[in-house]
């Protein structure tokens, strides 16, 4: 609702902006202790590249989640459905009649099923996202159980060469211990990450659906008296997420190579944390898309520092939690001052006039 | 007025009732010998007696997450996590205690509600005074709780092995119901004991209802926010406690895992609005035993357990479709149009309805409404 850039020339950084702002100085500054501390690992492009390689589906997943919640809902049915891609791709391409390109349609469309019968439940039935999500989320577990139960490793020759391919750059790599050079190697995953950033944010700053949604996210009540169609709007939003979860899905086990019942467990939580970091709020109408691998990214540098200072792992989720609090109160003090328009963040005259 | 009351707090009770209703009826069809209970080892036993000691933990926390999602229009997802917590802590300081009677019992349970009732008043800080949201508030806990539970453990899975606590958790000699059972229905007593005398039902559901106009009256939203998520915090304590003894060990990974789910599902079977204002804790706690007879329903009609969650999901979709504003408003519309056109085949005695509609034109009207 403050992404209008000529409606308050005072202080024409909005909201989303300004949480955007203050999530890549902590990333940038989390870094820079990682890269002074552990000079070994975050100093190699590689380590930076693998954050994107490894941890693909969450990124894209907190592009979904943040979505919807610009729009004022909330899915945690995104973390079943994700998983249950997974199986269901492992389940197909072993099947011996399956191929990539139909596994990639199954994803999709598993995505988009969950998507549209969400959405129009909560945007057009009035029911509450929570619940229906909750629901989704045991739906998409119990048929996740019900089709395949063990692990299945996908041996197809196709699929196990798309899971091994990675695109090498030679120009970008480190020497080794003994001297060799080691050229960077980035997973396709990685790559439908930024592709699927750079659309996603476009989508969200130029086009209508992505106007209106911030509107719709910021007060439903206007937006309605606007003329925006509220339960249209909100019903793309879930659309969008639930085919973000089918493409993460897929990309899961383009990564891993396989199906497994614990696949993408907990993500949705661990997802709604990296949006909030990265400035999205849960009330509606603030965030930006940009900001959501920024907060993925923050989380799993803290995950990374801690394995490098070989602490007890039970200090990842304490850590992670205690950077969640620091976040939370630090966006709710900055919103409350801002709100009472006592407060003027002092910023050279080139950033500010960005809306 | 409490006539209307009444009728107003039947119809939130009719859906979760009939619910209940329903399944009961399945469960006979399946099987009539489903009331049926036996006494073994001096205590009841059958298939009420095993949904209400299974249904204990959720009910206590249905209890608490109603007065939260009706003052804070926010349900707290750490329940689960600070009854791990409390748990832990229970269990520590009674086996550092020497020896276990009645009355270190007692005392670890009160420092075990106290660590509680401080969960609570940290989410209830961020959520009153920070004025974050609920879900993101408590979130923090979620993701850490689990981890300090262990760390308080110090190690996988301390056993409660004794004889008091396994009676807590299973049978007292001499009484016939199983403690937990005891356990719930005292704290339902104390809870509704608590509503009756004191303001706090008129001022949470206020809060919820609209925060200003609560100020401007005179309730401090933020001091009684804080108290709702106080309140939870005990009740997470005395479930966390209920589970440890009903375990005998504490496994910080899996007890009372997924339980916030559930509670905040019970919350909204049981008639409840997640997004604050009038609440009825009867309807929360029929809510949770309906979430306790459905799973075992399903465990009865022999639904393999890998199915179960998906059986549960689609009832619990079809649940909330029929309860929701807008099938509600249609049925209403479609009740009226029915009883018009019984009215008017009497009155009229033919199906001449040009005429029925030209001679009431308010008909129309009301319809566009």
């Amino acid at each position: 609702m403050h992404s209008l850039p000529a409606a308050k020339p005072k202080d024409a950084l909005s909201n989303s902006n300004l949480l955007f702002l203050i999530a890549v100085v902590i990333f940038v500054l989390m870094y820079g202790f990682a890269m002074l501390r552990y000079p070994g690992s975050f100093l190699q492009f590689q380590t930076f590249f693998d954050l994107f390689s490894l941890n693909a589906p969450l990124i894209i997943i907190t592009l979904g989640i943040s979505i919807v919640m610009i729009g004022g809902g909330i899915d945690i049915s995104v973390g079943a459905v994700t998983g249950l891609v997974t199986m269901c791709c492992a389940v197909f391409l072993e099947s011996g009649t399956g191929s990539v390109a139909g596994a990639m349609l199954l994803a999709l469309g598993i995505g988009i099923a969950f998507g549209l019968l969400q959405g129009y439940l909560i945007s057009y039935l009035d029911i509450q996202p929570f619940i229906i999500t909750l629901a989704g989320m045991f739906l998409a577990n119990g048929l996740l159980t019900t089709i395949h139960k063990d692990p299945l490793n996908v041996t197809m020759p196709a699929f196990v060469a798309l899971r091994d391919f990675e695109l090498v750059i030679p120009w970008l790599g480190t020497n080794n211990r003994l001297g060799n050079f080691i050229p960077l190697e980035i997973k396709l995953g990685a790559v439908v990450v930024w592709i699927l950033v750079v659309l996603l944010a476009v989508l969200m700053k130029w086009s209508r659906f992505g106007r209106n949604l911030y509107a719709v996210g910021g007060n439903s009540q206007s937006a309605l008296m606007l003329g925006i169609n509220v339960r249209r709007t909100k019903l793309y939003s879930y659309l969008l997420c639930g085919l973000l979860s089918g493409i993460a899905g897929f990309v899961y086990i383009m990564t891993t190579g396989a199906g497994n019942v614990g696949n993408a467990s907990g993500f949705e939580m661990k997802a709604i944390a990296a949006s909030i970091i990265g400035g999205t709020m849960l009330t509606g109408g603030v965030g930006n898309l940009f900001g959501s691998p920024i907060g993925a990214l923050t989380l799993l540098t803290i995950n990374e520092l801690i394995r490098a200072a070989g602490v007890n792992s039970n200090f990842q989720a304490i850590v992670s939690g205690l950077l969640l609090y620091i976040f939370i109160v630090l966006q709710s003090a900055v919103v409350w001052l801002r709100g009472r328009g006592k407060f003027r963040l002092a910023l050279p005259s080139w950033l500010s006039r960005q809306g | 007025m409490s006539i209307a009351k009444a009728k107003a707090q039947g119809t939130q009770l009719f859906l979760p009732l009939s619910v209940l209703a329903i399944l009961i009826v399945i469960n006979l069809i399946k099987g009539a010998d489903y009331f049926s209970m036996s006494v073994i080892n001096g205590a009841l036993y059958g298939n009420i007696p095993n949904i209400l000691f299974g249904a204990s933990e959720l009910v206590i926390l249905a209890i608490g997450m109603t007065l939260v999602s009706a003052s804070s229009r926010g349900q707290d997802i750490s329940v689960g996590v600070a009854g791990a917590i409390t748990s832990a802590v229970f269990v520590q300081v009674l086996l550092n205690s020497g020896n276990i009677t009645w009355l270190t019992i007692g005392l670890s349970f009160l420092v075990s509600c106290a660590v509680g009732i401080a969960i609570g008043a940290f989410n209830g800080s961020l959520v009153a005074i920070f004025k974050v949201q609920p879900m993101v508030a408590t979130l923090i806990l979620f993701t850490a709780g689990r981890s300090i539970a262990f760390m308080i453990d110090g190690k996988l899975s301390p056993v409660l092995a004794n004889d008091l606590t396994s009676q807590l958790g299973g049978v007292i000699p001499g009484v016939p119901i199983q403690t937990p059972i005891i356990l719930t229905v005292l704290f339902i007593a104390v809870v509704a004991l608590f509503i009756k005398t004191t303001n706090l039902k008129l001022y949470a559901e206020s809060v919820g209802i609209n925060e200003k106009a609560a100020r401007l009256n005179g309730i401090d939203p933020a001091k009684i926010k804080f108290l709702t998520y106080m309140i939870l915090g005990l009740c997470s304590a005395v479930a966390g406690f209920i589970a440890v003894t009903k375990a005998g060990r504490h496994d910080s990974v899996n007890i009372l895992k997924f339980v916030e789910m559930d509670a905040i599902l019970a919350v909204a079977i049981g008639g409840n609005a997640l997004s604050g204002g009038t609440f009825s804790i009867a309807g929360s706690i029929i809510g949770a035993y309906t979430i306790e007879v459905l799973s075992r329903t399903l465990l009865r009609l022999e639904v393999g357990t890998e199915t179960i969650k998906a059986f549960k999901a689609a009832f619990i979709i079809v649940l909330m479709i029929i309860a929701s504003p807008v099938v509600r408003a249609y049925a209403a519309k479609a009740l009226r149009w029915v009883r018009s056109r019984m009215h008017e085949g009497i009155v009229l005695d033919t199906g001449a309805l040009e005429a029925a509609a030209a001679s009431n034109p308010n008909a129309p009207a009301k319809k566009e409404e």
